[in-house]
């Protein structure tokens, strides 16, 4: 049977290059980097360099822009929520998008309860904002705008240096959730004048719980878990030198095979959507399949066909693929990604696949996805 | 050893032991085997959790010790539009409806069934106590459980061939205990869990309440045969015929017999009451029914027949005589013996022997002849 794993924006394997040096650290550096003695000194020499490594693939000005968090959601949470608390005395509005990431949306949610008052700017049928939504929503009680960098569900890509400018004339500060695109696309904090910037390691062959929070000098946030001096008193808990070595590690392999894997990706998309088209499988692209767009995330809506279906279908294929999230009790629930997009059209957002790409995935894989899809498509298609 | 491993049955799984049993048998007879949980009802707690997350698991630790994939379907759709709507039509009517039978008639063995061919399935399987048999010409018959408690072909005498065609029922040949002992000899992590009671989607919570989430309860007067007024009812819909408990009504001087429901008015909205279990208006001779399907080859038994019959679950059959209208669209059943809260919206389920031949739906009762008010 298959084995093919097309579900990378989910989460993606650990390039053994990764494992090595994580596996090393863990041998020989193993102190706390806080403490005084020889073995704290060499973790936290360690820590630093890791952490220069890292300011740099964003080009930020200072390292100690960079904190580390557990991931994407803590890096969003702190972000979100400790600028509201530290802000609350300017403003209460804060500005986001119908599709963000619930690591957005819940914080967002929470501070709606707890009497802010919260924006939620449309998408059109691509995926992305209008800028001209943007400025008419700003307010001079406006503390945060948080817009999600490259979108995980369609792929979409937000006009960020744009969206950085406007920002940067009002009172409000930037965050920007960029798990999905840290690596694959090209960030600079400085030209995109981004405030707060979160990203994942797990969603670039990096160790899971592992990620940043880019906070940008001045801004004095209060930590969001509390306890220990760590990161400079911004984020309290022992540091995973191992992990945030190999985070820096993997943020360096990504970074060196950009061009190569975007060109192998779009190559992918290409492939997966002319040759459904050559077997007469009715497919429409989910979004806009162009150059700017994220290569690795590709959603596909299947006339006809519903997507429990249709993953279940690829699942005992071998196929791994994904369609928005799951409740608790298994089942699919609407993507809210695809219902901004096409709430018009519920048959679509039902009928719609998501497959994100990974380094390790082949153009002969891409071809047995698409015999699969034909097949099934053409068994429950009604 | 018959190799099954090329044929693809996918299990209904609920969470449940016998479900359980049912994966954990076809594993070892080496069938490719996949388990799919139905979420068929949309209901979160106060912290958003599906209430149906707890019976996932359990699907999920099952699947995991047998080794066979699982999967999740909604059919919240299909059981709102299938199941729910009917079961609120008919209580505005005054009836008291079987949801079960609409589930298996509209969703399990309809919608489950329609995707597990999606699937590529060669056969679905249930965990119901009931039995097939097919015959070499590909005829399928529905034959009663061999565990006369569990019996459930009650709930699934409103199927059809079709629906039948590609069903196993791995358990429908062993009594409860058995499949309890399989469980825990395999030591299926389902195997102490409780059966379910109740109605699925209202689960363990106070059914008249439920109900008026839903239907306006609207109060009306509880009054005897003879008009003499005795209280007040809730709703016409929180009660059934026959029913004793939460009437609120004392003894009187002529008699300390306990009383019951005996009957509905609905155009007056009225509830009629009786004392007695044995309250003669609670006996009826015959019935009407209609909705009728048969699994068996019915016509071959002409325009009247004499067979058994259950009124509703888990009663003793009763000696019948069925007799069909000219178009066969409805069927007048005639007692050997008076029988007790013939409820209009129940099943009225045919026996021949083992084998259950098909069912309608009761929409009147009568009493030599003459209608009983119980609608």
């Amino acid at each position: 049977m298959n084995n093919i794993y097309l579900d990378n924006a989910g989460t993606t394997p650990m390039d053994p290059a990764v494992i090595e040096t994580m596996t090393e650290m863990m041998h020989t550096v193993f102190g706390n980097a806080s403490a005084t003695n020889s073995f704290g000194r060499k973790a936290h020499s360690i820590l630093e360099q890791s952490r220069q490594k890292i300011a740099a693939s964003i080009n930020a000005q200072d390292p100690n822009e960079i904190i580390f968090t557990s991931g994407g959601t803590e890096s969003d949470n702190t972000a979100i929520i400790q600028t509201a608390l530290k802000r609350k005395e300017e403003g209460r509005h804060l500005i986001t998008t119908m599709i963000e990431h619930e690591a957005v949306l819940k914080p967002m949610a929470y501070l709606e309860e707890n009497g802010y008052e919260v924006t939620y700017l449309p998408v059109d049928k691509n995926g992305v904002i209008s800028l001209d939504d943007l400025k008419q929503a700003l307010r001079p009680d406006t503390i945060l705008v948080s817009i999600m960098t490259g979108n995980n569900e369609v792929g979409s890509h937000m006009p960020i240096t744009e969206i950085g400018a406007i920002v940067a004339k009002s009172n409000a500060w930037f965050h920007t959730d960029a798990v999905q695109a840290y690596g694959i696309l090209d960030i600079d904090v400085k030209r995109d004048q981004i405030d707060l910037m979160s990203t994942s390691a797990h969603k670039l062959n990096g160790p899971k719980q592992m990620g940043f929070l880019y906070e940008r000098e001045g801004l004095g946030l209060a930590p969001h878990l509390m306890g220990g001096d760590q990161e400079m008193k911004r984020r309290a808990g022992t540091e995973n030198i191992p992990a945030i070595v190999a985070f820096a590690k993997a943020i360096e392999l990504e970074q060196n095979a950009r061009a190569e894997l975007t060109a192998r990706y779009q190559g992918f998309k290409r492939q997966l959507v002319d040759k459904l088209t050559e077997n007469g499988v009715a497919v429409k692209v989910n979004g806009k399949m162009g150059a700017d767009e994220l290569p690795q995330i590709i959603n596909l809506w299947f006339e006809g066909c519903q997507n429990d279906a249709m993953l279940t279908n690829l699942d005992l294929a071998g196929i791994s693929a994904a369609a928005g999230s799951a409740c608790t009790a298994g089942s699919l629930e609407p993507s809210h990604v695809l219902s901004a997009m096409y709430g018009k059209d519920p048959a679509r957002v039902s009928q719609s696949l998501r497959f994100s790409f990974g380094r390790y995935n082949t153009a002969a894989e891409i071809d047995e996805l698409v015999a699969q899809l034909t097949k099934i498509s053409q068994r429950i298609k009604k | 050893m018959q190799d099954n491993s090329k044929t693809r049955v996918v299990v209904g799984m609920s969470g449940g032991v016998d479900s359980s049993v049912v994966a954990y048998l076809l594993k070892q007879q080496g069938y490719d085997v996949v388990g799919v949980f139905m979420k068929n009802w949309d209901d979160k707690n106060d912290s958003g959790v599906c209430t149906a997350t707890e019976d996932y698991q359990d699907v999920a630790k099952v699947a995991d010790q047998i080794g066979i994939p699982y999967y999740s379907v909604n059919f919240e759709k299909e059981y709102w539009d299938g199941v729910f709507t009917y079961f609120l039509d008919e209580y505005k009517k005054g009836r008291t409806p079987n949801p079960d039978v609409m589930c298996n008639k509209e969703v399990k063995f309809k919608a489950f069934l329609d995707y597990a061919m999606e699937l590529d399935a060669d056969y679905i399987a249930m965990g119901h106590y009931a039995q097939l048999s097919r015959d070499e010409d590909g005829t399928v018959h529905l034959l009663r459980g061999a565990d006369e408690n569990k019996d459930q072909t009650y709930f699934l005498s409103q199927l059809t061939q079709k629906n039948l065609q590609k069903a196993m029922f791995p358990i429908g040949g062993m009594d409860k205990a058995e499949v309890r002992k399989i469980a825990e000899e395999a030591g299926l992590a389902t195997a102490k869990k409780k059966d379910s009671t109740g109605v699925c989607f209202i689960g363990e919570r106070d059914f008249n309440k439920f109900l008026s989430e839903f239907l306006p309860a609207k109060p009306g007067l509880m009054k005897t045969l003879d008009g003499e007024v005795k209280g007040e009812h809730f709703g016409l819909m929180n009660y059934t015929i026959g029913q004793r408990r939460g009437l609120g009504i004392g003894g009187d001087a002529k008699s300390n017999e306990p009383w019951f429901v005996v009957g509905k008015d609905l155009a007056t909205n009225t509830l009629l009451v009786g004392q007695g279990y044995h309250n003669e208006y609670l006996y009826a001779t015959s019935l009407k029914a209609s909705e009728l399907s048969f699994v068996a080859p019915i016509e071959d038994r002409g325009n009247e027949f004499h067979c058994t019959a259950k009124f509703r679950y888990r009663q003793k059959d009763s000696g019948v005589t069925v007799r069909f209208n000219d178009d066969r669209t409805e069927v007048e059943v005639i007692f050997d013996e008076p029988v007790r809260a013939i409820t209009p919206g129940q099943e009225v389920v045919f026996y021949d022997g083992a084998e259950c031949l098909g069912s309608g739906t009761i929409d009147h009762a009568y009493q030599n002849g003459k209608q009983l008010q119980y609608v």
